[in-house]
């Protein structure tokens, strides 16, 4: 029983705080310094640096441009990723559809589309959800209709695209056999966003931001060979990459580094003559939130003893996504609490509030998004019932 | 990082889990404090220590009550984390003897605060199942402070003379030794006092989970200057280590406790049918008990964290690991119990049904060694915090 990473782990830990704080330019530390919110361009420039020091895909294989990382060491990495308040990259290409391919894509798609997701070259968005189909997304409707000439026709709608306008290529859950039971006509299909009849609109988010996007098909023309993996074998394709989304988002290095912001916030406002971060209301209402944090670290270390063993994810992993998506709300309905009414600022406007409380308002409303994407937290509740409690069945 | 249990472990709790088949819930009901089974049935006195010297000797057998003791006072040298491992089987079944009281809490201050003779004659006769022992350190107004003493002990001609009031010792009623803490001369102080001692008197208490406790009030007990454990001034951090050891071994019989009552509540789930069908496919009862679990999985994580840390030579590292369980063990274990005795609908509000039985022990527990206030106070208290 040993609760330690070991010297060579330790060692490696530095190693990266290191680089990671030397390779940010200035300007990202500026704000990543003050959790602030960065722009596509911004995220495109980190992914570039990360990528030239070839640690961009840590948990891609060497053949493919991986840096042979182990679990262990791709945890470390990812965490102090976490702790700096680097840009976080966009998944979807590196962590979501790179990842299929590489299983179960063929060597032309291979080829053709993962040298670029890792240089940053193309950007990727996700094409799951409809507005008929969240939670039930086995009911999804946008079809590809077989023309007979070597292509698919794609009609329909998807939705919650994220950064669906900036993106270069989306991946698709289509429907290409309207007989089928729902689950067993779909395809997994890569659309290039440049194809005419594509369109991706974003919308405002409660947090003020364009993060997300409705995606319209209108007979757009899709070459079969975009297909990845089997005609109608989408599913389980797209079952086993929402496993990996899922324990991606326990968040404790995001949570981390939201505690200790409330802290410096608590540190420097003032009430009653003291800071409230030595009121002991405001420092019991964080050491709360730090401790649930703290056995969430553990939790997640076990998870990752598991995997340095090779087992596949346990019981144990399933809890991360609900109880960390839990957290990182809880972080910042509590760093609004501190701020008490600067929690009204909205964009800071005349910088009525320090730089380290501006953005505060708009990821505390975003993140009201932790709950609902990656698989509901109500429905990650039910998978959870019947698969590991058996109730139900 | 490393979960996994070495094979010395694994028979150990084996063995603890093969004790406890020959120490089910119906033993434990025979020997509680208070309460019998059956309708019409009130509240009755059972047996007056509330476990069996038999069984004592028994674990005395096994080993187990010199388990972390070191080998040089006859104990057998394994880690702190193995007991537990014990600890957290003892607790599926609620099995009563005091392995927490006497062992670790006031077995824990003696190792901390005696010398090395002392430690091996008060706890030697323990380690063979012969006596067990008692921790006296709160007192009225002190809350969970042990540093809050105002029973005193003043030196003259080589003797002791102790006056003052202690609360909520655990085991007291029963240990043939209680180790008391006192203020002297040089500050808090430790002493041995054998049971019977003239002018010690000790009111028995029934705890809510059928198990006892004492208040004690010494008027002028004498005790020669060797009761005193150790030397003068020691004892706040002999009692501060021991207390951290109890706390983090509630935290595994938190774990042994929630896991037994999250299957429990699971089976009746779906095998209770209204309206047609097992409730267990009804939604919300699926969430509460998947809440259950998730409290559940927190405890066994922070139960290592803090059996592991317990016996941690800096004593930060030691207070903000068995306070980051403790506290989780307040809040998530007390969960886990509520939803426990709500799922189970009415027959959980039952003497008879044994759901009750852990509802009260984990309450119990998480009262006890620093509720969640104290903790989370403390936790926010240490340099790692700022």
């Amino acid at each position: 029983m040993d609760l330690s990473f070991t010297p060579e782990q330790e060692a490696f830990r530095t190693e990266m705080r290191q680089f990671i704080a030397t390779a940010m330019p200035p300007h990202l530390h500026k704000k990543a310094d003050v959790d602030g919110h960065f722009e596509m361009d911004e995220i495109l420039e980190w992914h570039k640096i990360l990528h030239q020091k070839g640690c961009v895909a840590p948990h891609w294989p060497t053949e493919v441009g991986g840096p042979g990382w182990d679990a262990a060491q791709r945890f470390i990495f990812g965490e102090e990723l976490e702790k700096s308040g680097a840009p976080q990259l966009s998944p979807f290409g590196l962590s979501m559809v790179g990842p299929l391919i590489i299983q179960f894509g063929n060597d032309a798609q291979k080829a053709r589309f993962l040298p670029k997701i890792l240089s940053g070259e193309e950007l990727w968005c996700q094409g799951y959800s409809e507005p008929d189909a969240g939670s039930d997304l086995a009911s999804l409707r946008t079809t590809a209709v077989d023309d007979g000439n070597g292509n698919f026709i794609v009609n329909g709608q998807k939705t919650w695209t994220t950064y669906g306008q900036y993106a270069d290529w989306i991946f698709c859950l289509v429907r290409t056999d309207q007989t089928a039971k729902k689950q067993a006509g779909i395809s997994f299909l890569l659309i290039d966003m440049k194809t005419p009849g594509v369109r991706a609109l974003p919308m405002l988010t409660t947090g003020h931001t364009p993060a997300f996007c409705d995606t319209w098909f209108e007979n757009a023309i899709v070459p079969k060979e975009n297909v990845v993996g089997p005609i109608n074998g989408g599913w389980s394709m797209a079952k086993a990459l929402l496993g990996h989304e899922r324990t991606m988002i326990g968040a404790v290095g995001l949570s981390t580094r939201a505690i200790q912001r409330v802290k410096r916030i608590a540190q420097a406002t003032e009430a009653g003559g003291r800071s409230l971060l030595e009121d002991p209301v405001f420092r019991t209402k964080i050491a709360r939130l730090e401790v649930k944090l703290e056995a969430l670290r553990i939790q997640n270390y076990r998870v990752l003893a598991g995997a340095q063993l090779g087992h596949a994810p346990g019981p144990e992993s399933s809890i991360l996504k609900i109880r960390g998506s839990e957290i990182q709300q809880q972080a910042f309905e509590l760093a609004m609490e501190v701020m008490g009414q600067n929690s009204l600022a909205w964009f800071n406007e005349n910088d009525v509030v320090s730089p380290l409380e501006e953005w505060v308002a708009s990821s505390f409303n975003y993140l009201r998004a932790t709950t609902i994407y990656g698989g509901s937290n109500e429905i990650q509740r039910n998978v959870i019932a019947k698969m590991i409690l058996g109730l139900g069945n | 990082m490393d979960f996994e249990l070495n094979e010395d472990q694994k028979l150990l709790k084996d063995s603890a889990a093969q004790f406890t088949k020959s120490s089910p819930v119906t033993r434990m009901r025979k020997l509680r404090s208070h309460g019998s089974t059956g309708h019409g049935a009130h509240i009755g006195e059972n047996d007056p220590i509330g476990w069996e010297p038999a069984v004592w000797k028994q674990m005395a057998d096994l080993g187990w009550l010199g388990l972390f003791y070191p080998e040089d006072v006859g104990g057998l040298g394994m880690t702190f984390f193995d007991l537990c491992l014990i600890v957290e089987e003892l607790g599926k079944t609620l099995v009563p003897e005091p392995i927490i009281a006497s062992v670790i809490l006031a077995g824990g201050a003696v190792l901390h605060a005696g010398t090395k003779a002392q430690q091996k004659a008060i706890l030697g006769p323990m380690i063979d199942g012969k006596t067990s022992l008692a921790l006296a350190w709160a007192e009225k107004n002190g809350r969970y402070d042990a540093s809050h003493v105002k029973t005193t002990a003043t030196l003259a001609d080589g003797e002791y003379t102790l006056t003052g009031e202690k609360i909520w010792a655990l085991n007291g009623h029963a240990a043939d030794t209680l180790i008391v803490s006192a203020q002297t001369a040089s500050g808090i102080s430790l002493f041995a006092i054998p049971k019977g001692t003239a002018g010690l008197t000790l009111t028995g208490i029934k705890t809510m989970d059928g198990q006892r406790a004492a208040n004690l009030r010494l008027e002028g007990v004498q005790v020669p200057a060797s009761a005193l454990l150790g030397e003068e001034g020691k004892g706040l951090d002999a009692i501060e280590a021991a207390l951290d050891l109890a706390a983090a071994a509630t935290c595994s019989e938190a774990v042994g406790i929630a896991s037994t009552v999250l299957w429990m509540t699971v089976n009746y789930l779906n095998v209770r049918k209204q309206f047609g069908v097992a409730i267990g496919t009804f939604q919300a009862l699926q969430h509460k008990s998947v809440d259950m679990f998730i409290e559940t999985e927190l405890l066994k994580s922070t139960a290592i964290l803090a059996t592991v840390k317990a016996t941690d030579t800096d004593v930060n590292e030691r207070k903000r690991a068995v306070s980051i369980a403790k506290a989780q063990l307040s809040s998530g274990g007390k969960l886990v119990v509520q939803h426990s005795l709500q799922l189970h609908g009415g027959i959980g509000i039952t003497d008879e049904h044994d759901v009750g039985l852990y509802f009260k022990r984990m309450n119990v527990i998480a009262s006890l060694f620093g509720d969640e206030e104290h903790h989370l106070a403390r936790f926010a208290s240490l340099p790692s915090f700022a």
